[in-house]
């Protein structure tokens, strides 16, 4: 197919671009296979460049001979734009709907995308599932690399590569996927160098309406626990909700089969309610009504916070039991790629200090998000602004973001990047000319050949130029356990994404700025003071009138 | 001293309403001024100490298994559960905290007692500090338009609640001015608050007309038209009645009211609906119910401060003081505002315009001025509204607090326009209520005058000057554009302010603070800059020296020439550390 194709009307004089907080621009409109480009033709003027997949929702409206079409963007951007003449408006609105709403993957920009700089780090071999075992390797020796899923036919959703404890062996393996959702074995997610104990995910055991066990589920991972030690399986679904699951063949482990274990049930929602949430906290804060009482109540009907609060609590809940009961855990909700993965991310973060920095973090997400068999690709395809059927699209990644955020924001020199750094997460999940958040699993990824076809995230945002922008100038390497409080007091709506179009930021900038400006010039005081210091102690036994002869 | 009957009571635990398995147990006391308790775990000592004039009211629940259960709320927005053993000692506590936390007499209260050794001298001088005179003299006033005027010096013929001098237009006669404090309640004329030099508007306050249905005053509407003559910028002026109109309406029964906008030539009068004292005070309570929750889910914290209101409340007195500041900056127009008596929404909006409009009073001594002029000299009834008294409890209203809180909003949508922190706004916000100075005590500048404030008790402001660089705010840039501050005042920029009401609930804030770590740099900066000053003199003696020496050895120059040299070297680096060095070295 030919993007000419979609493409009714390639160029329109006269258009005039309305952005929030921004002066008016008049200029060409033009369309290409995957951008919409606004440009005034002047000097120094912004050109507007979006890409079509950034794209949530166009609403078209008419006065006169001129329409007028309002484009809501996948990063909750809303921007309006005044197209002279009819048929023009209502070509370019159908070219933008076809070309933002493309079925195939390999006609996404990714794939066009020529990077303008020198990849220097290759960020898709930055991660590497043999590397980070060597690290584990050289802490414990219980664990082992398991080649059993080399050809993604076990599980679909896991990685080639996983990490299983040392003693059981593929066979028991195989016979463990049987018994788990989407053959989601348990597999190491985190191990506690402190105290030596482990968090674990997977998927729901099928133990269906008869309760079926399966004793290699119950070995693998008792193999987990130390002698006489309890372990704790956090269920992120409420007890009703597991309860049901057994109708339809899921459930959960059961008390007599697993006598060792402690079975917690948390209610993190499953993904429709939590899109539902999104949409209706977007149309809260893009409300501009004046009632305080209006929106405290869209707010609260919303329910994102309490979804924080819930995400947040349960993620304490696992880095406790680690860390404070020193006890093993095993996390799971149904599919195991959802609500699972927030909290075995975000506990580590809590736990790892190294998950804090800019580096691990990047390893976390591929870790626990893109090898963990997220479903980016379904989650992100809508936004806030979808409407009508959604096929799976939900905000679970920006639910973690924004924990992440809520914690960052407890502690603000814990972390070694900035809010921006989450920002940039957030939008390029949704609509990106880098290839990592595409695909739903390791397998989709290697069948669409990411890495030899397409650039990698990291590999742009590593380059110094690029890291400047999101390194945190409070950092402070904190090499303990951080714990956040869950009090409905302490969670703010995280503005920098949900009011990041409704307020002009130059105040708050102008704020950042300085801080920067205030550390930057200390470390270079410092800086100057030290090396006054040795030129004084050199002049003082070099130049000392004694010592001259 | 006669109103405590047990002074020590031992084995009392304090409860912690998040970790309520384990309290702490230590020693609670009861001095004349101060409740302490004192806990000891292992080795370390904490103490909590808290002024009886802090506390809003003590409970007593009925007896449990594990004691006699006390619960303390401060005005300052702490709360004290606490668990005594015995019935009796609970029961004289409570007894002897009820009356301490009420005094009757002004007297009683800790400013009179209070004695931080300072000499009569420096007593004076701290209360001369802070000189509203000066601030109208900064605003270029008396001028063409504005004088200054003492008709009111004895508080009697007009206003008992107004302080003695009052700036008025200049075009007003004497019987203009007396006869339009007639016809407002209380006497409470029209008086200038603020005058903006750039465009010539001013914002004027009083209190309610006394116009009932239909009753005119000729000197009013002279008054009026006088304010608006003394802007040669705008033909018209706005009238602002601060009240929901309803209330106004319900005021002209009683035969007061507002403006009839046909008996007044070019005035543009409209409503801003701030509630009253009482829609306030109960809003507050709800507030803290919220804040006092056990643990909260997520909806029941959202649907509390929904229902509280507050936050409602808050945004009503911003959009208020924003309508006052673009009207004075952007239309030119002056501004005459009133609520009932003028003295509680009135000064709340004037003050939120005049720190929208001028940069001097985001400084700490701007703020201090600003209060000094808009709340304690035009009669903000501190006394009555803070409860400093045993008196009647409906007259109390967090007035001042929501004028705090609107100003903490400021803060938070222009980080660098303020001078001071977070910490400036609680400490004066406590310090209000400790009534350890005399700044606040009384309603108005008579009485004020009458209980001999100055004489007999310290000013606040020299105090907490002194502690500025607690108070400083690191990202603060001198403004250069005088234009005013546009807040965004959408409902969803308006905060639950956690650091003041649950202020206590230390495990709720942030676990680390930017402002310490700014303020420790800011701190740092001055260090390493004169350390950097310093060594710069000495390495510039040693380069002298090194010279010198050379020179003197190559030239053959007298001791002496460089004996002088150097001396003129020494005074010019007195004090340096590396000096010493430098002489041994040399001598």
């Amino acid at each position: 197919m030919e993007f000419a194709e979609l493409i009714k009307t390639p160029r329109v004089d006269g258009v005039v671009l309305h952005r929030p907080f921004l002066p008016l621009v008049e200029g060409t409109l033009c369309l290409t296979g995957h951008h919409l480009i606004l440009s005034s033709r002047q000097d120094n003027t912004e050109e507007l460049w979006l890409l079509h997949a950034d794209i949530d929702f166009i609403e078209k409206r008419f006065v006169g001979s001129s329409g007028t079409i309002i484009v809501k963007c996948k990063d909750l951007r809303i921007i309006q734009l005044d197209i002279p003449g009819m048929e023009e408006c209502l070509n370019i609105a159908s070219s933008i709907e076809a070309l933002s709403t493309l079925d195939s993957v390999s006609l996404m920009y990714p794939f066009f995308y020529r990077p303008m700089f020198e990849v220097i780090e290759d960020g898709w071999n930055l991660f590497l599932p043999e590397e980070s075992f060597k690290d584990l390797e050289s802490m414990t020796d219980e664990w082992r690399l398991s080649e059993v899923n080399r050809d993604f036919s076990i599980c679909p959703s896991y990685p080639p590569l996983v990490v299983v404890p040392k003693d059981t062996d593929d066979d028991t393996l195989l016979k463990v996927a049987s018994f788990r959702h989407g053959g989601r074995f348990p597999v190491l997610s985190y191990y506690h160098k402190k105290n030596g104990m482990v968090m674990m995910r997977a998927g729901q055991p099928l133990i269906g309406p008869n309760g079926r066990r399966c004793k290699e589920d119950e070995k693998l991972i008792n193999a987990t626990l130390r002698a006489g030690k309890r372990g704790y399986i956090i269920d992120t679904r409420a007890t009703a909700v597991a309860q049901q699951a057994k109708a339809r063949g899921g459930g959960f482990e059961q008390e007599a089969n697993y006598p060792q274990w402690r079975r917690i049930h948390k209610t993190i929602e499953r993904y429709s309610v939590l899109q539902d949430s999104l949409i209706k906290l977007v149309e809260a804060c893009n409300d501009q009504s004046h009632s305080m009482d209006r929106w405290l109540s869209k707010l609260e009907a919303s329910n994102w916070l309490s979804h924080i609060k819930e995400i947040l609590t349960t993620a304490c809940l696992a880095a406790q039991c680690i860390d404070r009961e020193g006890a093993t855990v095993l996390v799971h909700g149904t599919e195991g790629t959802d609500s699972t993965l927030q909290v075995t991310s975000l506990a580590q973060i809590l736990l790892d200090p190294s998950c804090r920095t800019i580096r691990g973090f990047q390893a976390l997400v591929e870790r626990e998000w893109l090898q963990a068999g997220h479903p980016f690709q379904h989650r992100c395809a809508q936004s806030a602004y979808s409407s009508g059927k959604l096929h799976g699209e939900a905000p679970i990644f920006l639910l973690f973001l924004d924990c992440t955020w809520q914690i960052l924001r407890q502690f603000p020199c814990s972390f070694e990047f900035n809010e921006n750094f989450l920002v940039l997460l957030f939008e390029h999940a949704y609509a990106t000319q880098f290839g990592t958040f595409l695909g739903n699993s390791a397998a989709e990824r290697a069948t669409l050949k990411l890495p030899q076809k397409t650039v990698s995230l990291w590999s742009w945002v590593n380059r110094p130029q690029e890291m400047e922008g999101f390194v945190n100038p409070l950092y402070e390497p904190n090499s303990l356990v951080i714990w956040p409080s869950v009090a409905p007091q302490s969670l703010q709506l995280w503005e920098g994404v949900f009011l990041r179009w409704n307020r002009s930021s130059k105040c708050l900038d102008e704020a950042y700025e300085e801080m920067v400006h205030i550390i930057e010039y200390n470390k270079e005081l410092q800086k100057k003071v030290n090396s006054l210091r040795r030129q004084l102690a050199q002049l003082e036994t070099e130049g000392s009138p004694l010592h001259t002869p | 001293m006669e109103h405590i009957i047990t002074p020590k009571v031992e084995h009392v635990k304090l409860l912690d309403r998040y970790n309520a398995k384990n309290p702490a147990i230590g020693t609670l006391y009861l001095t004349a001024t101060h409740l302490i308790y004192v806990e000891t775990y292992n080795d370390t000592r904490k103490e909590a100490w808290i002024l009886h004039h802090h506390i809003s009211s003590v409970e007593k629940l009925p007896l449990s298994t594990s004691g006699c259960p006390l619960i303390i709320r401060c005005k300052n927005f702490r709360l004290l559960h606490l668990l005594l053993p015995r019935e009796k000692e609970c029961q004289n506590v409570y007894q002897s905290l009820l009356r301490l936390s009420q005094p009757v007499k002004y007297e009683e209260l800790f400013a009179f007692l209070y004695n931080p050794k300072q000499n009569e001298q420096q007593r004076r001088e701290g209360w001369a500090f802070i000189d509203t005179a000066t601030d109208f003299n900064r605003m270029g006033l008396p001028n063409d338009y504005w004088e200054i005027s003492d008709l009111n010096k004895d508080y009697e013929v007009m206003c008992s609640t107004y302080p003695s001098t009052l700036v008025v237009p200049k075009i007003a006669s004497q019987a203009t001015v007396m006869g339009s404090a007639k016809f407002r309640s209380r006497g409470r004329l029209p008086a200038l608050s603020y005058f903006h030099r750039e465009t010539k508007a001013a914002i004027c306050r009083c209190s309610q007309p006394l116009s009932g249905f239909s009753a005119r005053c000729v000197e009013d509407e002279q008054m009026l038209q006088a304010i608006s003559q003394a802007n040669p910028n705008c033909p018209f002026m706005y009238v602002v009645d601060t009240r929901p109109k309803l209330n106004a309406m319900a005021n002209r029964a009683a035969g007061k009211g507002y403006e009839n906008e046909g008996n007044y030539s070019n005035i543009r009068f409209n409503f801003q609906g701030i509630e009253n004292i009482h829609v306030m005070r109960n809003s507050l309570q709800k507030l803290l119910e919220v804040c006092a929750l056990k643990s909260p889910s997520m909806s029941d914290y959202l649907t509390g401060l929904e229902n509280s209101g507050w936050l409602r409340h808050i945004k009503a007195v911003m959009d208020a003081g924003v309508f006052l500041a673009k009207a004075v900056a952007d239309e030119q127009a002056s501004v005459l505002v009133h609520c009932s008596d003028g003295w509680d929404r009135t000064a709340q909006v004037c003050s939120v315009a005049c720190i929208l409009l001028d940069p001097f009073y985001r400084t700490m001594k701007g703020l201090m001025m600003l209060l000094e002029k808009e709340w304690i000299s035009m009669g903000h009834k501190f006394t009555q509204r803070c409860g400093f008294l045993d008196g009647d409890p409906k007259e109390v209203s967090p007035v001042f607090t929501q004028f705090v809180e609107c100003v903490w909003n400021l803060t938070e949508q222009f980080p660098c326009a303020f001078e001071f922190n977070e910490r400036f706004l609680i400490d004066i916000h406590d310090n209000i209520y400790a009534c350890q100075f005399g700044n606040f005590i009384g309603n108005c500048q008579k009485e004020r005058e009458e209980l001999k404030i100055q004489e007999t008790t310290f000013s606040l402001w020299p105090f907490l000057l002194k502690q500025q660089e607690w108070y400083r705010n690191p990202l603060y840039k001198r403004s250069v554009k005088s234009g005013p501050l546009r807040p965004n005042t959408l409902p969803l920029h308006f905060k639950f302010w956690c650091g003041m009401y649950n202020r206590f609930d230390k495990g709720m804030h942030p676990k680390q603070s930017v402002l310490d770590l700014l303020l420790a740099l800011t701190q740092k900066k001055t260090e390493s800059e004169r350390k950097m000053t310093d060594l710069q003199r000495v390495s510039g003696i040693l380069r002298f020296e090194y010279f010198h020496v050379t020179f003197k050895q190559n030239y053959g120059l007298t001791n002496k020439l460089r004996y002088i040299n150097f001396k003129d070297w020494t005074q010019a680096v007195q004090g340096s550390d590396g000096f010493n060095v430098v002489i041994d070295q040399c001598m």
